[in-house]
């Protein structure tokens, strides 16, 4: 049996990177060193992981257009879109 | 099957980790027919949460404790499974729990992620809350820079992924769960430039007897002492980190000492540069919303924390509901486990735990509660906050407008600070800020009972995840599911 990860492609705001399969979005994004992609509503602060466990909504993306999923719960898989305010 | 029986359960189990798994288990193998609901995609919880299993190569314990434990577990659950005894529901979180008139149990049912969901109800004669729980946090300046994460969420973050959220940590807080962070975190490859803990080691000389009691929890120390020598991480006692300095993200901090109040001892101030992550732990929350809106009585924990009363079949006052884990107080995955066999039987049968079970769970929580006073929140935790540090992140609410309300508004508990200054309000509905918000709007208040008082106002969240409008305006329209 391999022990290699298996790769994926997915999107980010519509640069297309290989990632290891069974990480979390979160982790795809912090893999390419973005750590933010998320601004407030009220002072345009940056937010990325903070909880990590899907109790603080600070990591809210859009997934294949679906708004506010929590990038640190979501698994990243093959062709997913990812969007969000980050530059990619 | 019609979808009368088949969402329909003699006992549903909430959560899937430590306390859930061994509750289900426990319940199934005496002959109850089990639903276990979890917002995680695979069993675990937070102590035993491991890479996807869908990815080579499968888990082999590294970095677990416990691990075989966990298998023994998971071979008697997916046991259970198969034998059509128990129905596991991943990917799904319970956003809302009630009582029929007939004395059992609904559950109103989202999706943890995307849509996809198998029912959006389920009803059961008995329920087992094993909810666990979360990092407890303090606000203080810098706080909500990028970079600055849960020290369990780092650990959540590198047993999932199998990668780390940085390169150069300090983690801070109070705790023996420090520990398995820094090690954690060391193993991986990461640096971690200093453990900040703001107790004092002494503070263990009075409960050496509760230690003895569980010698298992000393040779892990032993264990951490070993990585911590070994990867020259540096285990600073009486130190708190005052501040996260960066422009976009986190990249340094300042420490200080402490004294044992936790006030800053001048001239101790120190700058420690070149570090891009910051994990904070200040204890755990337990996660007792859903409890709570039953009508479970609580009470305030040794570290201060809200936990739910039960007896010693894990019994709350509400009857058919049974809670295990985190939400009877924080005391780690062994007492998890212990309090879920018990739990679970309990459901299934009524049964009382043996004299060794019982045995076995009183150590523990007397190991737990000297943890507890050995690593308290340092009474001048607030002496840190500036006027615009933030104290609640989802609403963006500075210290300054949270004192302002309390001193000039007269917010002197949780709940009116909540609709004075919008405090816990926002998306986490105030479970990152609670503690906080609940000992800054009280402060200066000697009524023991306004602190209780005032955690249990933000424990109450009649929907305990947030929802779509569609789901809320489903609910009256849509079929129960056994009709
Ligand atoms: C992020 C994190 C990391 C930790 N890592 C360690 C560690 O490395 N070592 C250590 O000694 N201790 C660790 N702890 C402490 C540890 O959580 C406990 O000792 C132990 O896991 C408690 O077990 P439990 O079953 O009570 O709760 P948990 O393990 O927290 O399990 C609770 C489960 O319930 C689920 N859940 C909660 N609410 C809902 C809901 N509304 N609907 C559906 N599902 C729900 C959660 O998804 C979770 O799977 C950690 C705690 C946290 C928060
Ligand atoms: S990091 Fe807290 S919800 Fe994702």
């Amino acid at each position: 049996m391999s022990t290699t990860p298996q790769r994926i492609t997915v999107t980010l705001n519509a640069t297309e990177i290989r990632a290891d399969a069974g990480q979390s979005v979160g982790a795809v994004l912090m893999g390419q060193g973005i750590k933010a992609w998320r601004t407030t509503r009220n002072e345009g602060k940056p937010r990325g992981l903070f909880c990590g466990i899907g109790a603080c909504y600070d990591c809210l993306i859009t997934i294949d257009g679906q708004p506010n999923q929590r990038a640190c719960m979501v698994e990243a898989r093959d062709s997913m879109n990812i969007e969000g305010d980050f530059d990619a | 099957m019609s979808t009368q029986t088949e969402f329909s359960f003699d006992v549903a189990v909430i959560g899937a980790g430590p306390a859930g798994l061994a509750a289900a288990v426990a319940a199934a193998e005496r002959g109850a027919k089990v639903v276990v609901l979890d917002a995680g995609t695979q069993p675990g919880g937070q102590f035993w949460r491991h890479r996807p299993e869908s990815v080579i190569p499968e888990p082999d314990g590294h970095g677990h404790h416990g691990w075989k434990t966990y298998l023994d577990l998971r071979a008697r659950f997916d046991a259970a499974a198969s034998r059509g005894m128990l129905r596991y529901l991943p990917n799904t979180q319970v956003w809302m729990t009630e009582c029929e008139d007939a004395g059992r149990f609904v559950l109103r049912l989202t999706p943890a992620t995307g849509t996809a969901l198998e029912a959006a109800t389920v009803r059961a004669t008995k329920l087992v809350s094993c909810t666990g729980g979360y990092d407890r946090q303090l606000p203080l300046p810098g706080w909500e820079l990028p970079g600055v994460m849960a020290a369990g969420g780092i650990q959540a973050f590198i047993k999932a992924n199998g990668t780390l959220p940085g390169r150069r940590f300090v983690v801070a807080g109070t705790g023996p769960f420090l520990l398995p962070v820094a090690a954690n975190i060391a193993e991986a490859g990461g640096k971690v430039v200093a453990v900040c803990e703001s107790a004092s080691l002494a503070n263990w000389l009075p409960h050496l007897g509760a230690a003895s009691g569980v010698p298992g929890k000393a040779l892990e120390g032993a264990e951490y002492a070993g990585v911590f020598a070994k990867h020259r991480i540096r285990y600073r006692t009486r130190t708190v980190v005052t501040e996260v300095l960066g422009e976009t993200s986190a990249n340094s901090v300042r420490i200080a000492k402490v004294d044992a109040d936790g006030a800053v001892i001048a001239g101790t101030e120190q700058l420690l540069e070149d570090v891009d992550v910051v994990g904070f732990g200040w204890g755990f929350t337990p996660q007792i919303e859903l409890a709570v809106a039953l009508g479970a009585e609580t009470r305030i924990d040794a570290d201060g924390s809200l936990v739910c009363v039960v007896d010693d079949r894990q019994a709350s006052n509400v009857p058919g509901l049974y809670l295990a884990g985190e939400v009877t107080g924080v005391g780690g995955a062994v007492l998890a486990v212990a309090e879920g066999l018990v739990a679970g039987a309990a459901a299934a049968t009524g049964e009382q735990p043996t004299a060794g079970t019982a045995r076995q769970i009183q150590r523990h929580r007397k190991f737990a509660g000297a943890m507890h006073q050995a690593h308290p929140v340092p009474e001048k935790w607030d002496d840190l906050l500036t006027d615009d540090t933030l104290v609640c992140r989802c609403e963006e609410v500075s210290h300054g407008e949270v004192v302002h309300a309390r001193d000039a508004l007269g917010a002197t508990d949780a709940r009116t600070m909540k609709s004075f200054t919008r405090t816990g309000m926002g998306w986490c509905q105030g479970k990152v800020c609670g503690f906080a918000v609940s000992c800054l709007s009280t402060k200066g208040n000697d009524d023991a009972g306004a602190e209780q008082a005032s955690l249990a106002a933000f424990a109450k969240r009649p929907v305990a995840a947030p929802l779509t409008l569609g789901e809320i305006s489903a609910l009256d329209s849509r079929q129960p599911q056994d009709s």
